[in-house]
């Protein structure tokens, strides 16, 4: 899955200057800054709608989050602080470009801490900590249009979006309990926002949905390829889609984390060997981090640094 | 005749997100009052601040209204085509960002674009220069952004602008969006945000 990895992105070396480097501040020209900022501004304004916007190229792929990218690179000031997640880890060469790639073009600060953090941007997690208010999470997007597989005509889902009809979806999610007994989808699980407009949470499990509901922290999300941008204000309801009889329900493991203990935290599954021995481990790296630091062992944690071992 | 243009930012790229994110602080959290520090010194009656606002925001993509205060002074409308490209148009509906020297005399929020309901985005935001902004008294607000409640004191107000705003409000998803600046500072009433009646 990550094959494609690289150690060195193509990115623009600034040139050391200041006029050079306040130019290329954040890579992204001014025009361009200014108009992400205006999409930023409506979709903060109008919490679920998909904004649309030029998006541009960025000195990667897509599959890299150049929305997300975009995002982050028009809000950010010099006095940030800068986390970058995928998949809950800091440390994925995914994550670490990112952050290499804002150290570099906006020369702020970064963290791996989700409390010191101004900004986070994130792939498929929500950190388990509480965010607070005043702090921002950039959601990068590859597909936001949430009713785009019942149909895939853009100007059919425009119109449904504004006339607030989502039987569809609800077809859809019915269907599965038809089919399953319960509600199937796990990721991207729709949510209502504000009471309105339905909107694709982004491929992040539905265990992260219930963080984003009434969160103190501004969610924004960017989605390069298909050129949107859509927001969710502090403190904003944000429903997961259910029904009376089958009521919204987040994933729960069996056991706490084998490293740090954790108990109702999120879990990835780590092969050990070729043996089929695996264990259960914080997706969210920082948390689990953290947690061992302030004294908690989880069942597989050896004395001293056991995290990913293997034999 | 020349007319000596007034400087822009001193640091256009710094100065300009700077006054983005008091923009969007105020927006994410309506009601709250969010500083906004410039050294602009444009020609009155646009205030530093509506100038701040203008010169982030606005370039060709995104045309420029003036009310009458501001249109009545041709220096107004030479410094902000000069520092932000932007078009000034005659129509409020045509605009994507109003700016307003004087609040108590403008025109209905109506007159504004309000966008569609499948581009609900194409609206106006409208960009008024008022004396006073206080949290914590005044207007009580709720809606996305606001935990609870939250009230903010804004002087002066066109007469009926509760009326105005509940017409708006209807208006959900359409709608404008209404930016406040006083010296110092920004606060904003997106077009979520409900004020409650008085009493
Ligand atoms: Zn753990």
């Amino acid at each position: 899955m990550r094959a494609a990895m690289r150690d060195d992105l193509p990115f623009p070396r600034t040139e050391v200057g200041k006029e050079t480097e306040a130019y290329n501040f954040a890579y992204l020209d001014e025009q361009t800054k200014r108009m992400i900022r205006r999409a930023i501004l409506k979709a903060i304004a109008i919490p679920g709608y998909q904004v649309p916007f030029a998006s541009r190229e960025m000195p990667m792929p897509y599959g890299w989050g150049t929305g997300g990218v975009q995002v982050t690179a028009a809000v950010l000031g010099p006095d940030d602080v800068l986390k970058v997640i995928d998949q809950g880890s800091d440390d994925t060469t995914n994550a670490v470009s990112i952050r290499r790639f804002f150290a570099k073009t906006a020369g702020v600060a970064t963290t791996t801490k989700t409390r010191e953090a101004t900004l986070i941007q994130t792939r498929h997690r929500i950190p388990e900590e509480p965010l607070r208010d005043g702090q921002i999470l950039v959601y990068q997007v590859p597909i936001p249009e949430p009713l785009r597989f019942l149909e895939p005509r853009e100007t059919e889902t425009r119109k449904l979006h504004a006339l607030a009809d989502y039987g569809l979806m609800h077809v859809k999610l019915y269907e599965d309990i038809a089919r399953h007994g319960h509600i199937a989808t796990t990721y991207a699980y729709p949510v209502e926002v504000a009471g309105r407009y339905v909107m694709d949470p982004s491929p992040t499990p539905k265990f992260d949905n219930p963080k984003m509901d009434m969160c103190a922290a501004l969610q924004l999300f960017g989605a390069g390829r298909e050129k949107r941008i859509y927001a969710v204000p502090p403190h904003t309801r944000v429903r997961s889609l259910d029904f009376e009889d089958h009521p919204f329900r987040i994933q729960t493991f069996k056991q706490p984390c084998a490293l740090c203990g954790a108990e109702g935290g999120y879990l990835d599954e780590v092969v050990l060997d070729d043996r089929g021995g695996r264990m259960f481990v914080c997706s969210d790296t920082d948390f689990c981090e953290e947690r061992r630091a302030a004294g908690h062992r989880g069942a597989m944690a050896a004395d001293g640094d056991a995290a990913g071992e293997t034999r | 005749m020349s007319i000596a243009l007034a400087p822009g930012f001193t640091e256009p790229v710094f100065d300009a997100q700077r006054v983005f994110r008091a923009v969007m602080d105020a927006t994410a959290r309506p009601a709250t009052v969010q500083p906004l520090a410039t050294d602009l010194a444009p020609p009155a009656p646009l205030t530093p601040e509506l100038a701040a606002v203008a010169l982030a925001l606005a370039d060709h993509e995104a045309p420029l209204w003036l009310d009458a205060a501001l249109a009545a002074v041709p220096a107004v409308a030479a410094y902000l085509r000069f520092h932000t490209g932007a078009r000034i148009v005659e129509a409020p509906d045509e605009a994507a960002f109003a700016l307003v020297a004087e609040p108590d005399a403008m025109p209905p929020l109506g007159a504004f674009a309000v966008g569609t309901d499948e581009y609900p985005d194409r609206s106006t935001t409208v960009v008024m220069a008022v004396r006073r902004l206080a949290a914590g008294q005044g207007l009580a607000c709720e809606g996305p952004g606001i935990l609870g409640r939250a009230d903010i004191a804004i002087a002066p107000l066109p007469g009926d602008f509760l009326v105005q705003r509940a017409a708006n409000r209807a208006l959900f998803p359409r709608g404008v969006d209404c930016v406040f600046v006083a010296p110092g500072s920004v606060a904003a009433l997106p077009r979520t945000t409900q004020i409650l009646p008085e009493g």
